[in-house]
């Protein structure tokens, strides 16, 4: 029956294979989707897409729940926004510099926390990051709790006025596309098999000769920096960082994020951005809006309940019980 | 004087004032299969444990190739030549069989830390990964998720994978347990196969299989070293017989 179903797709086979094909389509969705959709909206959604997929890479990707991140997003935020307030730079120079300043902070966070297992790790990580938080929260630079406001878009390379929603809105699909190119290659690297090698089995990668921490900080290190990346271009997008970015229920969010898309699938945490952004928008405005909190905990319980794989994971799985050929929910 | 490989001195480990292993003195000679025997909970794994640095000894030290390496860690002591495999089996079970070979390969090509390659450069070191599965039988199951496999084939793709470091050194804990006779010839002949300008040491219950392949034994009796010395002189310890091979036994080290 498997060769029956497996024939009739084959004659089907289109000349681009079909994971090429979808991204070409979804690229073009992307690019054509502000025409659609308020592009601030969507502009939050890919921010926020891009951090969830730079935490999936420790949670889905390494194995290891990270419940600090939202200092790496603030960090890039507030380094980004500072700069571009009082330096002048360009905003892709400002944007590097975030990213560069989360990758130094994860450097740090990591060296503190990957020989942690589980819970621990968990911990310290949310342990560093309030330690953050509260340095934000008093340090005289950030505003405090106004925010740090007015940081300027700037001009792309000097040339390109991005305080024009469409130009910004295709800056910020380049970052997006950057680090989701960064993610998927880094998966797909030599140095991911090592990081799929001590998810799977972390006392047999360690009697093969590979130091088990080494790889796990560099992994860490990626997903702070990237999701520096995210925040500082969020910054940008809202000219604007406030404490909410550094704030613990952050990190929370990148976890719901992450689970509800289907956490190690390349885009689990990009499908669990969109279903967040887009309930946090439908429901800010009604009366609903004060119970969004409660809202988000039922769906995330339902989801860790009975959907385990999430969205992303759970169609995948029913892909390839159902039409084994189709390529779908193969192990990646 | 005998060419020591690995050596331990007063090898000394603790649990809460229980102690699992008790001053062992182990000297294992370089190119021997040497057998460590011993009654279950005698101190084997730890042993293993403490050799490779899973767990950090209370006291003692141990020498491996002359150097002191009682502080050296696990992943460097594998990188040293000596690595081990565990008594529960240790694959990278959602991996292919090749793919668990060439991730020790891997090791020993420098790029372990590049995440800007694409992971095709990997695929450079499929023709030894082939070869090596093909020396413990399991070329045909290449492509096989490796949780697929069966018991018997998971232990001779731990060797093969083992064997992709080229290691000094090997430590097998008990490779031939729960396994059907069949099994445990091929993985026997395999061990054999292996041994050539290599290090062995084993713990084994088997005593048809230690009879046959060791050169040398360490029995083992509540984390202390009853005896050591070549498989004639071992078997024939009055001490020995009484302690861990009982009444028995006395067949089945005749067989
Ligand atoms: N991590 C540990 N914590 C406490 N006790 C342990 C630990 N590991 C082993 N032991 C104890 O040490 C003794 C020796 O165990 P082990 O080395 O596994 O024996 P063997 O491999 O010879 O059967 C046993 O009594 C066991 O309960
Ligand atoms: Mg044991």
């Amino acid at each position: 029956m498997n060769t029956l179903v497996r024939s009739a797709t084959a004659g089907l086979r289109l000349p681009l294979s079909q994971p090429h094909l979808g991204s070409a389509l979804l690229l073009l969705a992307a690019l054509l989707a502000p025409a659609l959709i308020y592009p601030v909206f969507l502009m939050k959604f890919l921010c926020l897409a891009l951090f969830a997929c730079a935490f999936n890479l420790m949670l889905g990707f390494v194995g290891m729940l990270s419940f600090g991140h939202a200092a790496f997003l603030s960090t890039g935020g507030y380094v980004t926004g500072y700069l571009m307030i009082n330096s002048g730079i360009t905003p892709e120079l400002g944007v590097l510099a975030g990213t560069a300043a989360s990758a130094l902070l994860g450097f740090l966070f990591g060296k503190l926390s990957v020989k942690r297992e589980g819970i621990y790790f968990a911990m310290v990580t949310l342990a560093l990051s309030q330690l953050v938080f509260f340095f934000y929260l008093q340090a005289p630079f950030t505003g405090g709790e106004n925010g740090m406001q007015g940081i300027p878009r700037g001009h792309l390379f000097g040339l390109i006025d991005l305080s024009d929603n469409l130009a910004m809105y295709y800056f910020v699909l380049a970052v997006f596309l950057i680090g989701f190119g960064i993610i998927f290659r880094t998966i797909h690297s030599p140095f991911g098999q090592i990081l799929t090698a001590i998810r799977e089995n972390e006392p047999r990668a360690v009697s093969l000769g590979y130091n088990v921490r080494q790889y796990k900080l560099l992994a860490f290190v990626i997903s702070a920096a990237l999701a520096g990346m995210a925040g500082a271009t969020k910054a940008l997008v809202f000219e604007l960082e406030s404490l909410t970015d550094a704030h613990w229920h952050m990190s929370g969010e990148v976890v719901l994020m992450t689970l509800l898309g289907g956490m190690g699938t390349v885009f689990g945490p990009v499908v669990g951005a969109a279903i967040l952004v887009a309930i946090a928008t439908l429901f800010s405005g009604g009366e609903l809006g004060n119970y969004i909190h409660i809202i988000m905990g039922f769906i995330f319980v339902t989801c860790v309940l009975a959907f385990r794989r999430g969205v992303v994971g759970e169609f995948g799985h029913f892909m390839h019980k159902n039409f084994p050929a189709s390529g779908f929910g193969r192990p990646q | 004087m005998t060419d020591l490989i690995l050596q331990t001195r007063d090898l000394t480990r603790e649990f809460k004032g229980f102690t699992a292993v008790d001053k062992v003195n182990l000297n294992v000679h370089r190119g021997d299969i040497h057998a460590l025997i011993g009654p279950n909970g005698a101190g084997k794994t730890t042993v293993f444990n403490l050799l490779t640095k899973y767990l950090p000894p209370t006291t003692g030290s141990i020498y491996f190739n002359g150097e002191d390496i009682t502080r050296v860690e696990s992943s460097a002591i594998a990188r040293k030549g000596m690595v081990r495999s565990f008594q529960i089996s240790a694959v990278f079970p959602k991996l292919s069989v090749l793919d668990n070979v060439r991730i020790a390969l891997q090791q020993q090509q420098g790029n372990s830390f590049h995440f800007w390659k694409s992971a095709r450069v990997l695929e450079q070191l499929n023709e030894r990964a082939e070869q090596l599965l093909d020396s413990v039988g399991l070329l045909e199951f290449a492509r096989v998720t490796t949780q697929d496999l069966s018991y018997g084939r998971k232990r001779a793709l731990e060797i093969a994978t083992t064997l992709a470091l080229d290691p000094d050194m090997l430590l097998l804990d008990e490779p031939t347990q729960g396994m059907g006779h069949e099994d445990v010839d091929r993985i026997a002949e395999l061990i054999l196969s292996i041994r050539h300008n290599r290090t062995i040491l084993m713990v084994e219950h088997n005593l048809q299989v230690v009879s046959r392949l060791a050169d040398r034994l360490t029995v083992l009796q509540r984390g202390a070293i009853l005896t050591e010395g070549d498989y004639a002189t071992v078997s024939a310890d009055p001490r020995v017989r009484e302690a861990y091979l009982g009444v028995a036994a006395d067949q089945e080290v005749a067989a």
